[in-house]
């Protein structure tokens, strides 16, 4: 910053002059290039290292196609019930008025400022073998723990304030008059809903179901916590990355980190084009995480 | 329904009691239940057992490492991210949006790719790692390395908390400035800087806050070595490995009161720049 004291030769006052400003790019995007590109370059070219032939081999091996299977299947069930919370909270905090709202909101954040290592550590505690319920689940022989459900449950956590921090902002901008209105003409609650405030908030909605979905299928470290990592049937695309690097398979491990690196760009192209094409339909705040 | 209506003001909008419910319960289930066990878990070990498990020497050490490196993370980030944003707001350039779009990248990329790529380019054998090795320099499996990694997790905080505040921050402000006979560097660091101050602030709590909780992308290039460049989460992992429960819940109720204070933290500053300059970052 200090190269903008060369104020004197600048033609308009409120403009740097242009070797500043060019240098303030450069800098910036070397930055970029450093940092954010050269990592996901490497995903790709650590991947492809051996040839496309060993690429697509790694990934057909029993172990990456299990991991793809569990981390297809822990989406589906965790983003959609992510989606019912979403779109049941900010129903309540966007259309009514009631105490304690401001700190309900907050409170919806909560998981974003957990580490990841904790949320996964809370179910251990809750349903390990020295609390109360562990003994009890294992009477019933209900698995929670190193099993799927953990798994899920782990991934609700860390995915939780997603699509209600997306439509909260969203459905408060928008208010309540559409719904006022398709009321008074004699549409019933659900009718509203789903023929008024979802078209309304739709492009929102796949918004937050978009960057729910990404942090569902990458996450790693509350998973890691509760699956065991029992080879072949708690291990999830992450954690199979993690198993297969540290048995030095090198190139199996970034093979599978590619398809997850592919998910990641594809959800940000995605994301791009919705604000670019529906910036107005998606709320101003709430970018991010 | 009637239980209600005391605290919340009428409406014709059907509905409260089902979705603020299904909210309460669903939040209750999900994230306060577990957080209370962790939290009666750790208080099971009462007063003396709970400072003893906290203080002990190698907690501290990892509490130290996850600290000092978010530390010097968010610092750069701060610096780089400012920049970022205000290259990305001002000026025009070939790929600016693809750059824009890119800034996201950290939060969508997995964390655990993350750490891999990171650790294949500053290994000693990487691409640049190999430069850092010439130098005599190892930035991988060391707190360097741990410090890169919280970087990488950490810009999009910064940028995107300052970028939305650059773009409101009218340009009459700064030509009323230079009318007034101010400098362009005057310009930026009296006028321009401190309006930016909170955004700034809060930029830097939230790569904070983010990188001292920080698993997946930082154990592959740490080394994970005891007292040296092991995180706090780290040895969460650890303790449970070894079923010394109750030491897990104990790091993670120190992790979680020092987040708290941050998240209270961040809320202040907005509540005082909403105040001060009349937007909340």
């Amino acid at each position: 910053m200090a190269a903008k004291s060369h104020a004197r030769r600048q033609t308009s006052p409120t403009n740097e002059p242009l070797y500043v400003r060019w240098l303030l790019v450069i800098v910036g995007l070397l930055f970029m290039a450093l940092f954010i590109v050269l990592p996901v370059v490497a995903v790709f070219s650590e991947a492809l290292r051996q040839g496309i032939g060993v690429y697509f081999q790694s990934l057909m091996q029993p172990d990456a196609l299990s991991a793809i299977r569990l981390t297809l299947l822990v989406a589906v069930i965790a983003v959609p019930l992510n989606v019912v919370f979403g779109v049941a909270a900010s129903w309540a905090i966007a259309k009514f008025e009631f105490k304690g709202k401001a700190f309900l909101t907050t409170l919806i954040d909560l998981p974003f400022s957990v580490s990841p290592v904790i949320s996964g550590l809370v179910y251990v505690l809750l349903f390990g073998s020295g609390s109360v319920l562990g003994p009890w689940l294992r009477s019933y022989n209900i698995e929670i723990l190193f099993a799927v459900p953990g798994i899920v449950l782990a991934t609700i956590f860390v995915t939780f304030p997603f699509v209600a921090r997306e439509l909260i902002p969203l459905m408060q901008d928008q208010g309540s008059g559409d719904e006022e209105a398709a009321l008074s003409l004699g549409a019933s609650g659900w009718q509203t809903f789903w023929r008024v405030t979802l078209p309304n908030i739709k492009w929102g909605l796949l918004y937050g179901v978009l960057l729910c979905n990404a942090r569902a299928m990458g996450e790693f470290g509350a998973v890691a916590v509760v699956s065991g990592k029992i080879r072949g049937q708690t291990t999830t695309m992450p954690l199979q990355v993690e198993m297969f690097y540290n048995e030095y398979q090198s190139t199996a491990a970034f093979a599978l980190a590619s398809l997850l690196a592919l998910l990641a760009l594809v959800t940000l192209v995605l994301k791009t084009a919705l604000e670019w094409r529906f910036g107005d339909e998606l709320a101003a705040t709430g970018r991010g995480h | 329904m009637s239980r209600f209506g005391r605290f919340r003001q009428p409406s014709v909008i059907p509905g409260f009691g089902l979705t603020f419910g299904f909210t309460l319960a669903y939040f209750s289930l999900i994230i306060l239940v577990p957080l209370v066990a962790l939290v009666l878990r750790s208080a099971g070990l009462g007063w003396n057992g709970f400072w003893a498990a906290a203080l002990d020497p190698r907690v501290l050490a990892s509490l130290r490492t996850s600290f000092v490196t978010a530390l010097i993370a968010a610092g750069i980030n701060v610096v780089f991210g400012t920049l970022i944003a205000w290259v990305l707001v001002r000026y025009r350039f070939p790929g600016r949006r693809i750059f824009d779009a890119m800034v996201d990248l950290p939060f969508a990329l997995p964390t655990a790719v993350a750490g891999i790529a990171l650790t294949a380019i500053y290994a000693p054998n990487g691409i640049v790692g190999q430069f850092a090795a010439q130098l005599g320099w190892r930035i991988a499996y060391t707190p360097i390395g741990i410090t890169i990694a919280m970087i990488f997790i950490g810009l999009p905080f910064v940028v995107r908390t300052i970028q939305p505040i650059l773009e409101e921050t009218s340009k009459e402000v700064e030509e009323a400035s230079a009318t007034l006979g101010a400098n362009r560097f005057q310009t930026i660091s009296r006028v321009l800087l401190p309006s930016l101050a909170p955004a700034i602030m809060t930029g830097f709590a939230l790569a904070f806050a983010r990188a001292v909780g920080e698993y997946g992308s930082v154990i592959f290039i740490a080394g994970n070595i005891p007292f040296v460049s092991e995180i706090a989460p780290l040895l969460i992992v650890i303790r449970l490995e070894e079923f010394n429960y109750a030491g897990a819940a104990v790091i993670a109720t120190v992790m979680l009161a020092i987040s708290f204070v941050m998240l209270f933290v961040i809320n202040l500053i907005q509540a005082w720049s909403r105040r001060r300059y009349g937007y909340g970052s």
